[in-house]
């Protein structure tokens, strides 16, 4: 549907805020580099103020880069105001304009762009079929549910066939149940469309189920980038691992390769683990551990101490302590396993495949 | 770190929408060439005399006793009158939030509330002498006090605290009812009284709010022409002295630098309020009422209140009312019936009635949109837009706040009645109906900026970033989204400007030529003669005309108001 796919390139870019309390300058966005292919899925990533949403504000052109340019299908586009760039912007908010009916709000670009009549009902028809608000072209913006005022702002940004549509958390103003809903609707339309997009979020299941790729931003700087698979099984900090998931870490030294396999020591114990070459032997590492890739059994790596056991429907779920470190395990599909209880004492295992380091 | 570039990006996206541009160099132009450049010839002016740079001019009107007389009394009639008016709205919004009131009493407060707004500056002073005065209705006729004196002090500190208590009452109430209930609640609960509680709780609370209504008033009162003018007597203030100055002692420089102290008082006071206050009052009641409160249903405390606050109230409009009544009298103080219309006769047969209203109508009405849509252009830019000379927009647009109508007219004389810098430049607007339309807009612009501003901060800022996502420009932003979301701002701005600029009279009186005849200033002129029948007749009329207009923005607000379905929403 877009009349062209289009990349983004952001090179080298840093945007300074000044702190309103201490007015120091500080980066928001430091020296980042990003390539985002034509008609990708890409999300950024990260905890508040980690500088995702103001990256996004700066290819809309809200915000203007202190360092660096951006380009937009190969073009520099730094220069250009908001309403000159070929993106087209969902907000959080919604930001439907309230005094129009859905028709008005869809129609409101193409009336910029002095399309005809004609073309503009036919163009906001369509749409409006495509995200399911078919005969709803005349309700006034306040008469919506949340989830159907998302879709018009997505209606609202599809129509203008944008090379780039951006989404600024859409999602997080919507309860539980209509976000995974709707983040289907979106990858679906997305898809439908063929149209470039880049998400910005904080919660990392939306981000995994939506994207072709996930930029992880970590106080301005991008921390990893990658498909979903390779950040989850193979993140690049404990901050990437901490934030994509729930995991445990082991501090250990890596004693010697086997293989592509690596022999860490881990509190005097040794432990196998998958894929290590980046890390070379002598050095210190931690070795990261999914929940649900960690079993409790009678005998294993080392001994641990339950204290909490829980019955959560699919796992139980289990905190142990191995010394002062505590440990989360899922035991999934626990119906006929062996249940320790609080208090018991059990061992921790894991396969070199499931375990990583970093 | 290299914010240059951030910043050149953001100058040339600016430079890229020529409207915007061009909106910004008109409205710096139009504030610095009749806000900043009026007050600055003053001090120019008075510093600046035939032997150079001298504060001869400064030391001859100090040594003036009427003057320095006339400081300590602007500045005795302020305090007074801002106690009195904090303390007396501090009552009424106590009441009106803490006490359940009776229909009739929460009408009778609106009303209140409203009179002030709506009503010509002097017709609280004109039925102060009509009731009180030597042949006052009640002093002579039902009290047979035969020389009761209305004029000077007191006349003019009663006649300001009615006039200006509503607005602390407004102000106030708006404080009152951000206070969460549970904090009071909270001390009752550990056992405080309902005085203790007001004292520890409320009070302290309240403040920074009590003091900037406080000082709010007192710029008000010590700004005040209207009233000093034809209750004073021989009591000046400032604003009187200035005045006679022009026109009695035709000393131009003497008067340019009085207007500087006044303004120097009036500046000081607006600081102290704008940057110091109002920051407390935000810091202390930030948060919202998080329920509705529990009302004091105890009739012990609820009926004499209420009965004390209804009781000022009907005082209040009885005063009023008393404008309209007198007007209907065969003469006021000897003859009270048949009733007549004689005098409304006589305002149109006699006194060219129908050429003042029709050029203060007039003149009005070309300054209203005027003042609406600059007021809305330069909230827009102030709340949503970042560019470099915005600081510059929103300092002066509020400055002018501060500073009182005489001393705008003063500065116009000096400024404009010789050109700019006296070269003879743009002297000709001077003494045309185009100085008046300008004075009317620039009086009226603080409170349009500020209902903008406000209503402006309510409006998400992505709603406009959408539109100019989606391909609008600037000029098209504003017009298809920011004015429809604020149109009842808009619509109010516009007629507040109008009321405002129809009852206009401390700058005009100063300004305006014998080519136009404006109602207050013949209002002014009847009064001071005496002739209080026909200025009772002016100001009915001009009475009618104002509250006509609000009657007609509330209709036209039922009907076409969308704003409030959103600010509801938010």
């Amino acid at each position: 549907m877009a009349k062209e796919k289009k990349g983004v390139r952001l090179d080298h870019i840093s945007k300074i805020y000044q702190d309103p309390k201490t007015h120091k300058d500080f980066y928001a966005v430091h020296d980042t580099s990003l390539e985002i292919e034509p008609g990708s899925f890409v999300t950024l990533l990260g905890p508040s103020g980690c500088g995702k949403t103001t990256t996004l504000r700066m290819i809309a052109g809200f915000e203007s880069p202190d360092e660096g340019e951006i380009y937009l299908g190969g073009e520099p586009i730094n220069a250009l105001t908001p309403n000159k760039r070929d993106t087209a912007m969902v907000f959080q908010s919604y930001a439907l304009l309230p005094h129009y009916n859905i028709f008005d709000n869809v129609a409101y670009g193409l009336k910029l762009r002095k399309l005809d009549k004609d073309t503009i009902q036919k163009k906001v028809l369509d749409i409006l079929k495509l995200v399911g608000l078919e005969g709803m072209e005349a309700r006034m913006t306040n008469q919506l549910s949340g989830g159907q005022q998302q879709r018009v702002a997505l209606a609202r940004a599809l129509v203008l066939e944008p090379g780039v549509l951006l989404f600024d958390e859409p999602l997080s103003n919507l309860d539980a149940k209509l976000r995974v809903s709707m983040r289907t609707e979106i990858r679906r339309i997305q898809q439908e469309a063929g149209i470039t997009a880049i998400y910005v979020t904080h919660d990392q299941s939306e981000a995994m189920a939506l994207s072709d790729r996930i930029i992880i931003m970590e106080k301005g700087v991008v921390a990893q980038m990658g498909t979903p698979q390779e950040i989850y099984y193979h993140p690049k900090s404990e901050f990437v691992a901490d934030f994509i998931g729930d995991a445990n870490f082991l501090k250990g030294k890596m004693l010697r390769h086997e293989g592509s396999d690596g022999i860490v020591d881990v509190g005097g114990t040794e432990v196998r683990v998958a894929e290590t070459e980046s890390v070379a032997d002598g050095a210190e590492t931690t070795v990261v551990l999914r929940p649900e890739s960690t079993q409790l059994c009678d005998a294993g790596y080392f001994p641990v101490k339950v204290v909490v056991s829980s019955f959560m429907g699919a796992y139980q779920l289990y905190h142990v302590m191995l010394g002062d470190n505590k440990l989360i395990i899922h035991e999934y599909n626990p119906k006929g396993k062996k249940i320790y209880a609080m208090g018991e004492t059990a061992c921790i295992n894991f396969e070199a495949g499931n375990a990583h380091c970093i | 770190m290299a914010t240059t570039q951030g910043a050149a990006l953001d100058r040339k996206k600016l430079m890229a929408d020529p409207i915007m541009v061009t909106t910004i160099v008109v409205l710096i132009t139009f504030l610095t060439l009749f806000i900043l450049y009026p007050l600055a010839i003053l001090l120019i002016d008075s510093l600046y005399g035939t032997n150079g740079l001298s504060f001869d001019t400064f030391r001859r009107i100090l040594a003036m006793p009427t003057f320095t007389r006339a400081i300590s009394n602007t500045l005795k009639v302020g305090f007074v009158v801002g106690i009195l008016s904090t303390l007396i709205g501090l009552l009424f919004a106590y009441v009106e939030v803490y006490v359940r009131l009776h229909s009739f009493a929460g009408g009778l407060f609106k009303v209140v509330s409203m009179l002030p707004v709506v009503s010509p500056p002097f017709v609280l002073s004109l039925s102060m002498i009509m009731l009180f005065g030597k042949a006052g209705l009640i002093t002579r006729f039902l009290l047979g006090i035969y020389d009761n004196n209305v004029y000077g002090y007191w006349g003019i500190v009663i006649v300001q605290t009615l006039t200006f208590f509503p607005v602390c009452y407004m102000m106030l109430k708006g404080l009152l009812k951000n206070i969460d209930p549970s904090l009071e609640e909270a001390a009752r609960d550990m056992g405080a009284s309902r005085m203790k509680v007001f004292t520890s709780v409320t009070l302290p609370l309240m403040l920074p709010g009590l003091g900037n209504a406080f000082l709010v008033t007192f710029i008000e009162s010590i700004a005040d022409f209207a009233n000093p003018m034809i209750i004073g007597g021989s009591y000046d203030t400032l604003a009187t002295s200035i005045y006679l100055q022009i026109t009695g002692a035709f000393d131009k420089e003497g008067a340019a630098a009085m207007a500087v102290v006044l303004l120097c008082i009036t500046l000081a006071m607006f600081a102290v309020q704008k940057y110091y206050l109002e920051s407390k009052t935000a810091a202390t009641l930030t948060g919202k009422a998080s329920r509705a409160r529990m009302l004091i249903e105890d009739k012990s405390v609820s009926v004499p209140l209420t009965i004390l606050c209804s009781l000022a109230a009907l005082f209040v409009v009885m005063m009023y009312i008393c404008v309209p009544i007198g007007a209907l009298f065969p003469t006021w103080g000897y003859k009270f019936t048949p009733l007549t219309f004689k005098w409304f006769g006589q305002v149109f047969s006699k006194y060219h009635g129908l050429k003042a209203f029709r050029d203060s109508f007039l003149l009005s009405l070309i300054a209203s949109p005027i003042t609406a849509l600059l007021s809305m252009i330069i909230s827009y830019l102030v709340v949503k837009r970042k560019f470099k000379a915005k600081g510059f927009i929103e300092a002066v647009s509020m400055l002018a706040m501060a500073v009182p109508g005489t001393v705008l007219g003063v500065g116009y004389i000096r400024g404009y009645s010789s050109g700019l810098f006296h070269t003879g430049i743009l002297s000709g607007i001077y003494g045309t109906g185009l100085i008046l339309i300008i004075v009317f807009v620039v009086r009226s612009l603080p409170t349009g900026t500020r209902s903008g501003i406000s209503a402006l901060r309510q409006i998400d800022k992505s709603i406009e970033e959408s539109a100019y996502d989606m391909g609008a420009d600037s000029f098209k932003v504003f017009m298809t989204v920011t004015l429809p979301l604020i149109k009842d701002s808009f619509l109010s701005g516009l007629v507040t400007a109008f009321v405002r600029s129809i009852t206009a009279i401390s700058a005009i009186i100063l300004l305006v030529t014998p080519q136009y005849l404006l109602i207050t200033v013949q209002i002014n002129e009847f009064a001071e003669k005496g002739a209080f029948s026909i200025a009772c007749a002016f100001a009915t009329i001009l009475i009618l005309i104002t509250y006509g207009s609000v009657l007609l923005m509330n209709l036209v607000m039922k009907f076409f108001g969308t704003s409030r379905k959103i600010e509801e929403k938010e």
